[in-house]
């Protein structure tokens, strides 16, 4: 996977960096499997009847309706690219990376290879992933759906996905990762890296719904060409072990934009520890980090956000609500705001707290019992107005996020 | 002589709020079909009252019971009481983010369909509602008006048999006065000729400028925690606006 000898030297060197946050996971305790151990198939209706409704349930649709394409990568197999859409590219990487010299140019461009241990041990092994690229000017409005699914127990995934969007190009994802019905332990590390040129959009929808004893290190950058926005939508509301993720959007063309949106519901012995960070250097760019959580049971949610202005003229704010459900659990909210150059405007609104007793007594008082009463409140405190996608997909959204909050 | 039968009985009655008694002695027996107004100013311990038979836990029943349908719901919670046919309309309540009003009206009329029944919708536009602002989060941003007409709405929804109304007409221009006031006359069966009235009702208002456009069959002045004088209301409501609650003052407080 790695073409140059210095960046496969760096990431020799990265093989035992512990990750600045997070606990630390021990990825020899997880089994490598090969590319190759899962069949390919043509469609995602070829999968058995289980599987279609456990990638359903994070919004990945089998028979591809409403869909521009689908990419489903089962362990270390991407089993199924297909693709309808004349505007996108959609490929495996290695496929992508055999039709095109040029990608090496956008490989470890928006995520070091050397950040820890975990970007290492991506680039180390031969990982699969997928490559989308929205073409010059198009303008796609139905998503690609892409899938990581975890299918035998104790593996540890790796990906490495790179998107790219073309001057003026609009593209909309939809990511679903989730594990087979049957699967306890395993480790996803999920290294995606985001391309947008001069007047390009991305929409990026993600859900995961991964099992209690799944370990997760998604590591993401973003680099913006001048105009161009980016939206990130992330939904997280079932039992996993550990989760630690910290996307950084590097806005670096002028106006350019950035959307962070995160729905967080702690369950069981679940430690989030998710944020968001935008390095706002183009002139006049922004970025704005909507945060969501709510923690039960014994989890531990910790909800980040860095907002670094370095240039004139640029604009950042930041808003993260808890609601803590129970003693044995924990919501910790690390706003950080750095300016760096005049003339900008950085701010953060973060509260965290409890169920407002007026509001269950309100609903009570409707015929509601006190925790079906408790239980709505939660579901429209985490059900936020999803903005900035297009009304087809944000209804979409919408139902994925119904979906995720029936569990909660 | 025609018996009357009793939907709310409550004797001797005493709450508590934080330690402190708030309301004492009171007894009050609503007939079927009969709508009565409680009255009285500013603090004299009306919507304690209208909390204690809603059964909020803050309110503190040290003495009396309340019967409902001869039951006796002292003790219930305010689910129970809701689910045995007591509706309420809230002079403040409060806005829940993400909890739609329309969430609310399907739970309230018992539908599971995605879309609200064609005979919700009726209401919802009777109510001079449409389809988009029952999408919004209820009482968020909601002016005073809308607050009455969506407590309005959902009492239709809910069809409940005994209904309080905390200040209904309260901050409420005139045109939208008249048109809750036919709603309420909906739910309190006031079409119907008195004793064919199956729903009660009691309002709570300290102007009484409802009861110009909602009949009501007795009137109660409630003074400093106790019913200082029961009666009809028209002869009542005379009294206070000649002279004020002071009147009422020395009915509660009469000079041996």
């Amino acid at each position: 996977m790695l073409q140059s000898d210095t960046l496969k030297k760096r990431a020799e060197k990265a093989r035992k960096k512990k990750a600045a946050l997070g606990e630390d996971i021990e990825i020899e305790k997880f089994e490598q499997e090969e590319a190759g151990e899962h069949e390919e198939i043509e469609s995602l209706e070829e999968l058995p009847e289980k599987h279609k409704e456990t990638i359903l349930k994070v919004g990945v649709e089998a028979t591809g309706a409403g869909r521009a394409g689908s990419f489903l990568q089962i362990d270390q197999t991407g089993v199924c690219t297909s693709c309808s859409s004349e505007s996108i590219e959609l490929m495996n990487m290695k496929n992508a990376l055999e039709k095109y010299d040029w990608l090496n140019d956008y490989m470890w461009k928006a995520v070091a290879v050397d950040t820890d241990k975990y970007t290492a041990e991506t680039a180390l092994r031969e990982s699969s992933g997928y490559f989308i690229r929205a073409l010059p000017g198009s303008r796609e409005i139905f998503p690609i759906q892409a899938c990581m699914f975890i299918g035998d127990t104790n593996v540890s995934q790796t990906v490495h996905n790179i998107i790219i969007a073309e001057e003026n190009a609009e593209l909309h994802i939809i990511t679903g990762c989730t594990t087979g019905s049957d699967i306890q332990s395993a480790l996803h590390i999920g290294v995606s890296e985001f391309y947008l040129k001069k007047g390009a959009k991305i929409t990026f929808t993600m859900v995961h719904n991964w099992a209690e004893q799944v370990e997760v290190r998604p590591r993401t950058g973003v680099i913006l060409g001048e105009d161009s926005t980016y939206i990130s939508n992330y939904i997280l509301t079932s039992p996993v072990r550990t989760i630690q993720s910290y996307p950084t959007a590097y806005c670096q063309g002028e106006n350019s934009r950035t959307v962070f949106q995160s729905i967080l519901g702690g369950q069981k012995d679940s430690v989030l520890d998710i944020g968001s960070r935008a390095i706002l250097t183009g002139k006049n760019s922004s970025t704005e980090m909507i945060s969501r959580a709510v923690s039960k049971d014994q989890s531990q949610i910790y909800a980040r956000g860095h907002l670094a202005g370095k240039s004139p003229d640029v604009k950042g704010h930041l808003e993260c609500m808890g609601l803590v459900l129970s003693d044995d659990s924990l919501i910790y909210s690390i706003p950080e705001l750095e300016g760096s150059s005049t003339d900008l405007e950085l701010s953060h609104e973060a509260a965290v707290g409890k169920i407002a007793e007026e509001e269950v007594l309100y609903l009570m008082s409707r015929g509601l019992t006190e925790d079906e009463a408790a239980s709505m409140i939660v579901r429209g405190f985490l059900s936020m107005d999803i903005t900035g996608l297009p009304p087809e997909l944000a209804a979409e959204t919408k139902r994925m996020l119904d979906l995720s909050l029936k569990g909660m | 002589m025609v018996v009357v039968k009793l939907i709310l009985e409550i004797t001797d009655l005493a709450v508590e709020v934080s330690g402190k008694e708030i309301l004492s002695d009171i007894d009050l027996y609503i007939g079927k079909g009969e709508t009565h107004v409680l009255l009285g100013p500013n603090g004299s311990g009306k919507s304690t009252l209208f909390m204690a038979i809603l059964g909020f836990p803050k309110y503190k029943v040290k003495a009396g019971e309340i019967i409902f349908k001869g039951e006796n719901i002292t003790n219930y919670s305010t689910t129970e009481r809701v689910k045995m046919g007591i509706g309420v309309s809230f002079q403040n309540p409060p806005a829940i983010r993400g909890v739609k009003l329309q969430d609310l009206l399907k739970i309230e009329h018992g539908e599971t369909d995605e879309e609200l029944s064609p005979e919700m919708m009726d209401l919802v536009t009777k109510l001079k509602f449409d389809d988009r602002f029952i999408d919004r989060d209820v009482n968020l941003g909601f002016s005073g008006g809308e607050v009455k007409r969506s407590e309005i709405l959902q009492l239709l929804a809910q069809k409940p048999d005994f209904i309080m109304f905390d200040e209904p007409d309260s901050g409420v221009d005139i045109e939208n006065v008249e048109l809750l006031a036919e709603e309420i006359n909906t739910l309190l069966d006031k079409e119907k000729k008195p004793g064919m009235r199956e729903k009660s009702g009691l309002l709570i208002t300290h102007l009484g400028y409802i009861l110009n456009f909602v009949n009501a069959d007795t009137a109660h002045v409630l003074m400093d925690g106790k019913i200082a004088c029961s009666g009809n209301p028209n002869e009542i409501l005379e009294d206070i606006r000649k002279e004020g609650f002071k009147g009422c003052v020395e009915c509660c407080n009469p000079i041996h």
